[in-house]
C-alpha cells in the first residue's frame, strides 16, 4: 500500500503546485522511482510545465459513458425517464421520441436498469487524458468543454502504479467535490495558504472539510511577509500544525514564472522543503 | 444590460481584486460572486445579507440498517464505488455518493433512502456599491454549476428591476462546470492573466472554451512584472488571438494592502496608476 | 384547434406572465379557438437539471403548437423546433389577461 499525501489549498494561487514539484523533486532524491507526483488539478494541470524535458512515455484516454435509446426496440413507456435522476432523459410517446442528452447524464446507468425492453446501451465520450511521463509524473488534464472534472479524477487515481512507496497528490483549487475526491484517499494533507484575507478565509473552508472527512493535515504558509499575521494566529487558536514558512522572494517567483523551479531553489524555500521531507521519510518509517 | 464576468483559468492571478476594483468603479451594476466554492469578493464588499436562500446540491443516499438484509444488489449496480461493505454490513461513503438513488430503486427490501444534501446557501445583498448576489456552499458539495446558474439568474433578475446598466460578475477557477456555467450567456469576458508559464497555459485553455460560446474576450495583464520575458510571451500570445491587452498592471504590496483594509484598490490608493489603470479597463468594457 | 401555453406566475388571469420557460411557475394553458384557460403548475420548475427539457418534453406531449414565453434555453429550443412548436418571446411585463386579450383580437 503507498502512502499517500495530497497538497491542496482551498483558494488558487498559493503555491500547490510550488510546494508539489519542489516536494517531488527532493523526495524523488531519496526514494527515486518509488515516489509519483499526480497531478489532479484536471481542468488546469500545471505541474508537467516545470518538467521541461519530460518524455511522455504512455496515455490512456478517459471516456464517459453515454446511454443511447434504440427507438426500434423502445416501446415509449418512459420508465428511463422515471430513472433517470439528472432529468437527462426526453420520452414522448405521443411522437415516438426517446433521446438522451449528454450534457445532462452522469452516467450512472440506472436507465440501463430501468430498460426492460434491451433498447438502451452504452456509447463512449472523451472526456479527457491521464499522460504518464518518465520523470514519474502522472497528469490528468480534461478536455475542453467537458464538465465531467470530478469523473476524471476517480478514473485518474486508477491508473496510479499501486507498488509505489509514496504518491504525491497535486489537488485542484477549491474545496468541492473533485477536491474531495483527490483527498478521499490520503493518508495526510498539506494545505498551502496565503496570510492574506482571501488565503485564510479559503484555508477555513478547508480545515472544515479536512475535519469533516476526518483527514490529518498541516499547513504551509507561502509568501509570509505579504498580507497580515492573522493566519498565524488561526493556526495557534486551532491547535494545527504549521509545516513550513516560505518567504516572499521576487527571484524565486521570477523563476516560477519561467517554468524554472527545479535548478534554482532559493536556500530559505529549500530548506523548508527539506525538514518536510524529513518528517514525511520518518512517518514511512525510512 | 450588459453582462461581464472576471475569468483566468489559474486561481490566484487577480480576479477577485480586479473585479472589486470594477465594482468600485462601475455605476449602476449589480456583482455577483461566481466563484461558489471558496467565494471571497464578500471580504473586500462586506455585504449586509438582505435575502438567505437554500441550495439544494442533490440527493445522498443512506441505509436503514436494521431492515437491510446484506444482500449486496446495490454494491453491484453502483456506479460511483460508493457503498461497501464491512463485516457484512452495507455502508454509504456519502461523499462517493453520486444522487443518482438507482440504489434506492433496485434495493429488493427497500432498504436504501435518499436525503437532499441542503448545506449550500445563497444571498441577496447589499453593498457600499449596489447589490450583490452571492453563495456559500458546504465543503464538498457537488453540482457548483447549478448553484452559479442559481446567482447568475437571480443577478439578472435584479439587473431588471433596477434597471440596471451592468452585472459583474467574478468568475471561479478552471474551465470544468463551474467555469462553464460562469460563461454561459455572458456578453464580455475579461481575462485576467498573470505572466507564469502556468498563468500563459492556463488561460489558452480558457481561450478556446470562451470561443466555444463565441462571447468578446479583453484581456489585464496582472503583476507583469514578476517576469517580464513571460509577459512579452503573453502579450504575443494575446495580439495573435485578437485579444486586447487593456492594461498591465505591476506587482504591488499596496493590492494584498487594500485586501487587508476590506477596500478596493480603488477606494485604498485614489490616485494611484493602478487605480487610473483599472478606470480605463472599465471605460473600454462598459461601451 | 390550437393549443397555447402562455407562462405564469400564478394560476389565475390576473397572475402576472412569467418570463422564464423551464422554471416559470404554472402554464396557462388556453384554446385559442373557444378562448377557454386553464392552469398547470409546473413541476420541474424546481429541477436541478434539465427544467427546460423538461417542459419541453411536456409541451409535445400535450400537443401544444404555441408558446408565450420571455426565454428559451438552448436545449429547450432544439427540442421544440424539432417538433415544430412555435416559440414567441415576449419582453414585457403583462397580465396573463393581457395577452389572452391580445391573443382574441387578432
Amino acid at each position: 500500500m503507498s502512502y499517500n499525501i495530497a497538497i491542496a489549498s482551498g483558494k488558487g494561487g498559493t503555491g500547490k503546485t510550488t510546494v508539489s514539484v519542489s516536494l517531488f523533486q527532493t523526495l524523488r532524491k531519496e526514494l527515486g522511482g518509488d515516489v509519483v507526483l499526480v497531478d489532479c488539478d484536471v481542468e488546469e494541470p500545471n505541474d508537467a510545465l516545470f518538467f521541461a524535458n519530460a518524455k511522455l512515455l504512455h496515455n490512456n484516454e478517459i471516456k464517459q459513458r453515454i446511454p443511447i435509446i434504440h427507438t426500434d426496440k423502445c416501446t415509449f413507456c418512459r420508465k428511463c425517464v422515471e430513472y433517470c435522476e439528472f432529468n437527462a432523459v426526453v420520452v414522448m410517446p405521443s411522437v415516438e421520441f426517446a433521446e438522451v442528452n449528454a450534457s445532462l447524464c452522469h452516467s450512472c446507468g440506472a436507465c440501463l436498469v430501468a430498460c426492460q425492453f434491451d433498447a438502451i446501451t452504452e456509447t463512449e465520450q472523451l472526456i479527457g487524458q491521464v499522460n504518464h511521463y518518465d520523470t514519474g509524473l502522472i497528469e490528468g488534464k480534461l478536455t475542453v468543454g467537458s464538465a465531467m472534472q470530478t469523473m476524471l479524477v476517480k478514473e485518474l487515481k486508477k491508473h496510479i502504479p499501486a507498488n509505489k512507496l509514496l504518491v504525491l497528490l497535486d489537488a485542484p483549487p477549491g474545496t468541492s467535490c473533485q477536491v474531495v475526491e483527490t483527498v478521499s484517499d490520503a493518508d495526510y494533507v498539506i494545505l498551502v495558504t496565503e496570510p492574506t484575507p482571501f488565503g485564510l478565509h479559503d484555508l477555513k473552508l478547508m480545515v472544515q472539510l479536512l475535519r469533516e472527512i476526518g483527514k490529518p493535515f498541516g499547513v504551509v504558509v507561502n509568501k509570509s511577509g505579504l498580507g497580515n499575521e492573522e493566519v498565524y494566529q488561526f493556526l495557534d487558536d486551532d491547535g494545527i500544525d504549521l509545516l513550513g514558512n516560505i518567504p516572499i522572494n521576487k527571484l524565486f517567483a521570477s523563476n516560477y514564472a519561467k517554468g524554472d523551479l527545479l535548478n534554482n531553489i532559493p536556500l530559505e524555500i529549500a530548506s523548508v522543503v527539506n525538514q518536510f521531507t524529513h518528517k514525511i521519510m520518518l512517518n514511512l518509517g525510512l | 444590460m450588459k453582462e461581464i464576468t472576471v475569468l483566468s483559468g489559474k486561481g490566484g492571478t487577480g480576479k477577485t481584486t480586479i473585479t472589486a476594483a470594477l465594482a468600485s468603479v462601475a455605476q449602476n451594476a449589480v456583482l455577483c460572486d461566481n466563484d461558489v466554492d471558496a467565494a471571497d469578493l464578500h471580504l473586500i464588499l462586506q455585504p449586509q445579507v438582505m435575502e438567505t436562500n437554500q441550495f439544494s446540491s442533490g440527493w445522498k443516499a443512506f441505509v436503514s440498517t436494521e431492515i437491510c438484509s446484506n444482500c449486496g444488489a446495490c454494491i453491484d449496480n453502483c456506479r460511483f464505488g460508493a457503498i461497501s461493505q464491512t463485516d457484512g454490513l452495507i455502508q454509504i461513503i456519502t461523499y462517493k455518493c453520486e444522487g443518482c438513488r438507482l440504489c434506492e430503486r433496485i434495493c429488493p427490501s427497500s432498504a436504501i433512502y435518499s436525503k437532499e444534501s441542503i448545506n449550500n446557501y445563497w444571498y441577496v445583498s447589499n453593498t457600499r456599491h449596489g447589490k450583490m448576489v452571492h453563495a456559500r456552499m458546504g465543503p464538498g458539495e457537488e453540482n457548483s454549476g447549478k448553484l452559479v446558474t442559481k446567482v447568475r439568474r437571480r443577478a439578472r433578475e435584479i439587473a431588471k428591476e433596477q434597471q440596471a446598466s451592468f452585472i459583474i460578475n467574478d468568475g471561479p477557477p478552471g474551465i470544468g462546470c463551474s467555469a462553464i456555467s460562469a460563461i454561459s450567456g455572458t456578453d464580455l469576458v475579461l481575462l485576467v492573466i498573470e505572466p507564469t508559464q502556468s498563468g500563459l497555459h492556463d488561460v489558452k485553455r480558457l481561450v478556446e472554451l470562451v470561443r466555444s460560446f463565441n462571447i468578446s474576450l479583453y484581456a489585464v495583464l496582472n503583476k507583469y512584472d514578476i517576469n517580464v520575458l513571460v509577459a512579452f510571451e503573453i502579450e504575443a500570445y494575446l495580439h495573435s488571438e485578437n485579444i486586447p491587452l487593456l492594461a498591465s498592471i505591476p506587482f504591488d504590496k499596496a493590492m494584498v494592502e487594500s485586501m487587508v483594509n476590506e477596500k478596493t484598490i480603488i477606494e485604498y490608493l485614489p490616485a494611484s496608476a493602478i487605480t487610473q489603470s483599472i478606470r480605463k479597463v472599465w471605460e473600454i468594457i462598459k461601451q | 384547434m390550437s393549443k397555447t401555453v402562455i407562462t405564469s406566475s400564478g394560476n389565475t388571469l390576473t397572475s402576472k406572465f412569467d418570463k422564464r420557460f423551464g422554471r416559470a411557475e404554472f402554464f396557462c394553458l388556453l384554446d385559442e379557438a373557444t378562448g377557454q384557460t386553464s392552469f398547470i403548475a409546473n413541476e420541474f420548475k424546481d429541477a436541478n437539471h434539465g427544467a427546460g427539457t423538461k417542459a419541453a418534453e411536456f409541451m409535445v406531449e400535450q400537443q401544444v403548437n404555441k408558446i408565450i414565453s420571455g426565454d428559451f434555453g438552448p436545449k429547450a429550443k432544439e427540442l421544440l423546433e424539432k417538433f415544430d412548436v412555435q416559440m414567441v418571446i415576449l419582453q414585457e411585463e403583462l397580465t396573463i389577461q393581457a395577452i389572452v386579450d391580445r391573443i382574441s383580437k387578432k
